[in-house]
């Protein structure tokens, strides 16, 4: 057997050198900060979408052994930096996500993610653009749009407005995947499987930004009142891939507080693991960060795309099966 | 009652659903950064042999379908049931016409088929893709001619027809692509 070997051809690994070698100049040029936060931490993230890997230190410390989360994604840590003051700073690590595992997903993958004070989501976006063109002048076309009006375009549907049953009848009508038998938790659920199955593939080449969420889809993100009241969120498709997240951050301890909360009783719902929320960032918050965006990039991703491969497998070293 | 969950989803993988045993053909994971995941698989009913999507929540567990495949000779038909023997515990099975189905134009007695038991019983019956058979019945076509164009029909002792050369005559052994149903060439008794 030859499970040995690296699934990614040197070739390819000397391409992501050069990758994020690119990446670095660009945010050196910049003078935005490299900082490295901890891989492992007493608190987790909440969101129900997203499942840690735990280990366990025992030592100084914590004698008796403490559970530790594996960082779903290094946020928290940095929003705490600017809380501190660092100004402009990012980060390129590697971030676990439990459950993870397919043509596009392993459970540990490498992440970009940077934060500008004074930035509101719009003029990240740009920064993301000019990021993507740095790296892969051939990217575009680019294109701009509200998650409203993706939704309208492809399914003739106002997302902030269609009830569950709006939203299942026009997945059954759109799509072929066999939707008759599947029974998802809420709106929202909905909402992902449209996304997903119906709309990405129409999404077409180039870079797409899609901008203004759902408020139920928040995340970390603010809420603009409305009607609709929209979350101040975007992702970046790349010819139909979704490759990065950014918000327009919340920055109001106590909304943050509750946020977790709500994510807690929801994990009590459906049974999943409750994890510890991170006081440190609530701390942080209530001391103060600046107005910020902030955005996560996935770099395997991205290679794939500048690479036109259509596995991660091919793009790491030694993905999952290989570990 | 055994299941699996989405988390042992792969190709080859077998499952019940709407009451029938399917066999998974592709399945791929998707979810969105911040939302549900779900299988989306394309999966094949064996008893129907059709082809479906069908989308699951990641984490749900579907009902495993008993399914073997096991490799028979075929012995004889009494003309309702074909039977099948296990080469080493000499075990006899017998499968129905819906289970037969398109292989009965290939089968020949003593040959070895792939059959699929679903609780213990036959569902497809699957011949090799290449089978070698007896003409039973051509005409005799032009003496001299070789180059075979456009052929003619041939009765096998199967009762399968096939279009073969000018040149092949009756009581010759010929090898048959049973996925196309094409004369391949002449072939010599094993």
């Amino acid at each position: 057997m030859d499970s040995w070997r690296p699934m990614a051809s040197i070739e390819m690994l000397r391409t992501r050198a050069q990758l994020l070698a690119d990446i670095r100049g660009f945010f050196r040029a910049r003078e935005v900060l490299e900082v490295d936060t901890p891989v492992c931490s007493r608190h987790g993230t909440t969101d129900p979408a997203i499942e840690s890997l735990s280990v366990r230190y025992t030592g100084p410390g914590a004698p008796a052994g403490a559970p530790l989360y594996l960082h779903t994604s290094p946020e928290f840590a940095m929003k705490r930096l600017l809380a501190a003051d660092s100004g402009p700073i990012y980060q390129i690590c590697k971030v676990f996500r439990d459950g993870e595992s397919g043509r596009r997903h392993n459970p540990e993958f490498t992440l970009l993610e940077w934060y500008r004070p004074g930035f509101d989501h719009h003029q990240l976006m740009d920064e993301v653009e000019q990021l993507i063109l740095s790296l892969l002048p051939t990217a575009g076309p680019i294109s701009k749009v509200t998650y409203q009006a993706l939704f309208k375009q492809h399914l003739q549907l106002d997302p902030h407005l269609a009830t569950s049953a709006e939203l299942r009848a026009c997945a059954l009508e759109h799509d072929t995947a066999g939707f008759e038998h599947l029974e998802l938790p809420n709106r929202d659920a909905w909402l992902d499987i449209l996304m997903t199955h119906c709309i990405e593939p129409k999404i077409g080449p180039g870079l797409c930004f899609v901008y203004d969420y759902p408020a139920s889809q928040a995340a970390l993100a603010r809420i603009r009142p409305g009607p609709p009241a929209v979350a101040e969120r975007f992702e970046l498709y790349m010819d139909g891939v979704e490759v990065a997240n950014g918000f327009h951050e919340l920055t109001d301890a106590a909304e943050q507080q509750g946020r977790f909360e709500q994510d807690l009783r929801q994990r009590a719902v459906s049974a999943q693991p409750l994890i510890p929320l991170d006081q440190h960032l609530i701390a942080a918050l209530e001391h103060g960060i600046p107005d910020c965006s902030g955005v996560a990039l996935g770099i395997d991703r991205l290679l794939m795309q500048i690479t036109g491969t259509t596995h991660i497998e091919s793009v790491i070293a030694f993905p999952l099966g290989r570990a | 009652m055994a299941t699996y969950s989405t988390s042992e989803f792969k190709g080859g993988l077998k499952l019940m659903l709407d009451g029938d045993p399917c066999s998974i053909i592709e399945n791929e994971f998707v979810k969105p950064g911040k939302g549900q995941a779900f299988n989306r698989v394309r999966i094949r009913n064996l008893k129907t042999g059709r082809v479906i999507e069908r989308t699951f929540k990641s984490g749900e567990t579907v009902e495993a379908a008993d399914v073997l495949e096991v490799e028979l000779q075929y012995l004889y038909s009494d003309g309702e049931f074909w039977h099948f023997m296990h080469p080493e515990s000499f075990e006899q099975i017998s499968a129905d016409k819906s289970a037969v189905g398109e292989s009965v134009k290939w089968l020949k007695d003593q040959d070895m088929c792939t059959v699929t038991l679903w609780n213990g019983s036959p569902i497809i019956v699957e011949v090799p893709n290449f089978v070698t058979l007896t003409i039973t019945e051509t005409d005799p076509g032009l003496k001299g001619d070789t180059s075979g164009g456009g052929g003619k029909p041939a009765t096998l002792e199967t009762g399968a027809v096939v279009r073969v050369p000018l040149f092949v005559q009756t009581g010759e052994l010929i090898k048959v692509d049973t996925r196309s149903g094409e004369y391949v060439s002449r072939a010599k008794e094993e």
